[in-house]
């Protein structure tokens, strides 16, 4: 199944989009932000937290920002504390955060030997090129769709009892939920936890204990199974150094997301989804965009323009990292009111539309929110459609929509329904996809290049005014924010002329090798 | 008052008949069943019937059970509370503001706490509404704020002040473990603590809130599904003037 889509207009699409994210580009990489930081001392080998659980990364960070400058970066200070105490990163960073030792005096030392920190970057990069490899020898070819559910139960050890049962009824991936308000917190929380709403926090120990059963559970079922969580928020690239430790397989990580709708700082998000996608990309760790949400907000028929574009724009970004097409799972949504007349063939349209244009990605797919009502009859009928929009259209991240949405978090048995009816459409229409064509010049083929039609304009006016304006505008989800507006922006911080970041500097020299060799 | 006696219908009057759906942390075998039958039982259905059981992996099962209800119960004797206010249609609404009001009035809204759905406040504030009701925003003579998902409630507080708002908009979708109770509470608790409480007017929305509950967590409405924008247009006005002559 395959639409005559414009080619011309999609090229000048991308051409768009790469010129509004190289604009961009110019701008982040003249600043860093304290979570970026955090993430470098992370790779450094820095874990845990103080007695008062002020993580490790945090007080030393803190530290820096209090009593030197930040702009000169953390490798600066530790290569020079390394220098002076022969001590190890994590050793500097208990001591700082004990009040035993000062970061001061470095903040006037010239140039250092950085040198020093490499055996630590090292080990951690030694870690996650061993669980890189170790996903490659689990992970055969694929089903496509891989049937993807969440649990979110506020607790780790319920979370996994959940997931276990999901993965015996055929889950491919299982995401965890975090724990509302997790997005907003400016560090990341350390260790087991056991209470969250909505959802469980994302924490080291968390991922780990996840993995783990995931990990034994693919001994007894063959399988393996993909662990997803949240890089995004304030500490996004940060939760993406845990996720690389731990063998997280995907990750939600949007350019703009967060933007959008948490209202964190538009500086700060842009310089985080940078360090956070080289991060990702290094460790071979799929992202999950997250222009599904748009339709959520506005009406899905009049915006689905908008998911196209921002998925360009996310494309370039996630390139700009060094991300290779096979690991953006750029996300769309099956949100049109199923009241107005052929919104199934209009969500074909969208749908495959994006296959199109991106063929290469696996595309996170969403399932229907928006009107949902609390009939959960009418959710199974709803929930199908997409399902059979899903297998019609070869995507690749199928996220399960429950019968009782807009009820509550997902009951054991509701996930169960919903991976049957997935299997059911899965099986039934196995082959359905290479057997259909769609009518020449028919309203789906016209719909999908209107759409694609509309983003290009859209594209071209980001383009011409630039990004910052167009979210000041309120150009995505009818939501305005402002460049110095929102969270986050007082960890924003610009780049000293000596400024290094070593450890994207070795990621992206090592993806450029890696791009070479392919 | 008449007695008026209600049972389920199934298909023939008065038979009775229930469907329910659960699981049971227990595996699905013949005990599974048993247990399944009399947890149907136990909440006084008769003639119980286990139509399907399947695994739901290891220590879980799931069922469908039908059932039969025995005592009928009494409508009359129930208590039904419900927002008194006539609702009136969007013109009505805007005539009134125009008759009774020298300014537009302030709504603010949104959905609070670890909620992130918007879909209930976006239907009730944002212009296009749903199911053809045009939201709040479209209201001549209303000005309409939606503040999103995930506010909390010093937040709202907040940004209502800072507005002058006349009207809070309190939005509730999902909910876990009935967290959104507490959530409500607490935004009461914080307005009396405050001194703000009448100083506007607070409205509660959602698929689980009545407006019974509304009222019993101390706001000044409920309104669960089936509701537009009008209907909580229409109780806000009216609340409103009766609070202006009040005052006077």
């Amino acid at each position: 199944m395959q639409l005559a889509i414009d080619k011309t207009i999609m090229q000048d699409a991308r051409e768009d989009a790469k010129a509004i994210a190289k604009a961009i580009k110019a701008f982040i990489d003249e600043k860093t932000t304290t979570s970026v930081e955090r993430s470098i001392l992370r790779l450094l080998g820095i874990d845990q937290a103080t007695d008062f659980g002020v993580p490790l990364v945090n007080a030393v960070v803190d530290h820096i920002v209090e009593h030197g400058d930040l702009s000169r970066g953390v490798c600066h200070y530790m290569a020079h504390a390394v220098k002076k105490t022969d001590k190890s990163p994590k050793a500097i960073a208990t001591l700082i955060a004990s009040g035993k030792m000062h970061m001061k005096d470095f903040a006037k030392k010239a140039v250092p030997d950085y040198s020093v920190l490499t055996p630590y970057f090292l080990a951690t990069e030694k870690i996650i090129q061993h669980q890189a490899k170790k996903r490659r020898e689990h992970l055969h070819e694929y089903d496509v769709p891989e049937k993807y559910v969440i649990v979110a139960t506020g607790n780790i050890y319920e979370d996994i009892k959940q997931a276990l049962s999901a993965v015996e009824k055929g889950a491919d991936i299982i995401a965890v939920i975090r724990t509302t308000g997790q997005s907003l917190l400016d560090y990341v929380p350390d260790g087991v936890t056991q209470e969250g709403f909505g959802g469980t926090y994302a924490t080291q120990e968390n991922f780990r204990l996840m993995r783990e059963a995931l990990d034994e559970s693919t001994k007894t079922h063959g399988r393996y199974i993909k662990l997803v969580n949240y890089a995004s928020g304030l500490c996004m690239p940060e939760i993406a150094v845990l996720g690389a430790i731990e063998r997280l397989d995907m990750m939600l990580n949007d350019s703009l997301y967060g933007i959008i709708f948490r209202d964190i700082n538009m500086q700060r998000t842009f310089i985080d989804q940078h360090f956070s996608r080289v991060i990702g990309a290094y460790s071979d760790i799929v992202i999950n965009t997250g222009e599904d949400n748009y339709l959520t907000t506005t009406d899905a028929f009049d915006n689905a323009h908008t998911v196209i574009a921002s998925q360009f724009i996310n494309e370039q970004f996630a390139s700009l990292a060094g991300m290779p097409s096979r690991l953006m799972g750029l996300g769309h949504a099956y949100e049109i009111d199923p009241a107005k007349p052929h919104s199934f063939l209009y969500e074909i349209a969208n749908a495959q539309l994006s296959r199109q244009c991106f063929p290469n990605a696996p595309l996170k797919y969403m399932p229907p929110t928006k009107h949902m009502h609390g009939d959960i009859f009418n959710g199974i009928a709803q929930n199908t459609l997409f399902n059979i929009a899903a297998q019609l259209t070869g995507q690749n991240i199928h996220l399960l929509g429950m019968l009782t949405e807009a009820i509550h978090t997902p009951f054991v048995s509701d996930r169960a329904l919903a991976l049957n009816n997935a299997k059911h459409i899965e099986t039934a229409m196995l082959a359905l996809k290479d057997e259909l064509t769609i009518k020449p010049g028919g309203m789906i083929e016209k719909r999908a290049n209107d759409v694609l039609k509309d983003a290009k304009k859209l594209l071209e006016s980001i383009r011409e005014m630039g990004l910052f304006k167009a979210l000041e505008k309120g150009t995505f989800a009818d939501i305005a924010r402002t460049q110095d507006g929102g969270k986050g922006l007082e960890g924003v911080f610009d780049k000293h002329p000596h400024y290094r970041n070593i450890p994207m500097e070795r990621f992206m020299q090592a993806l450029k090798a890696g791009e070479s060799n392919e | 008052m008449n007695k008026k006696l209600l049972l389920p219908y199934g298909d023939t009057l008065d038979d009775g008949k229930v469907q329910l759906s659960f699981s049971l942390p227990c595996p699905c075998n013949p005990t599974g069943d048993a247990a399944a039958k009399a947890t149907a039982e136990a909440m006084g259905l008769y003639d119980v019937h286990v139509v399907h059981s399947s695994a739901l992996g290891e220590g879980f099962s799931f069922y469908v059970v039908y059932g039969m209800r025995k005592d009928p119960i009494d409508i009359s004797t129930l208590e039904v509370r419900d927002v008194e206010t006539q609702a009136m249609s969007k013109d009505e609404v805007e005539a009134f503001i125009a008759e009774k009001f020298d300014r537009p009035l302030v709504f603010i809204g949104a959905s609070t706490g670890s909620d992130a759905h918007t879909v209930g406040i976006d239907a009730i504030m944002n212009m296009k509404g749903i199911h053809g009701h045009y939201g709040l925003e479209r209201y001549k003579g209303i000005q309409a704020i939606n503040l999103g998902s995930q506010v909390d409630n010093e937040t709202l507080l907040e940004k209502a002040k800072e507005h002058r708002a006349d009207v809070i908009l309190v939005s509730q979708t999902v909910t876990q473990k009935d967290i959104h109770i507490r959530n409500l509470t607490a935004f009461v608790e914080l307005l009396e603590a405050e001194g703000e409480r009448d100083n506007f007017i607070i409205v509660v929305g959602g698929a689980r809130i009545s407006h019974a509950l509304a009222k019993e967590l101390g706001f000044d409405a409920g309104f669960g599904p089936k509701k537009y924008a009008f209907d909580v247009a229409s109780f806000a006005v009216n609340a409103l003037f009766d609070k202006m002559r009040h005052q006077e």
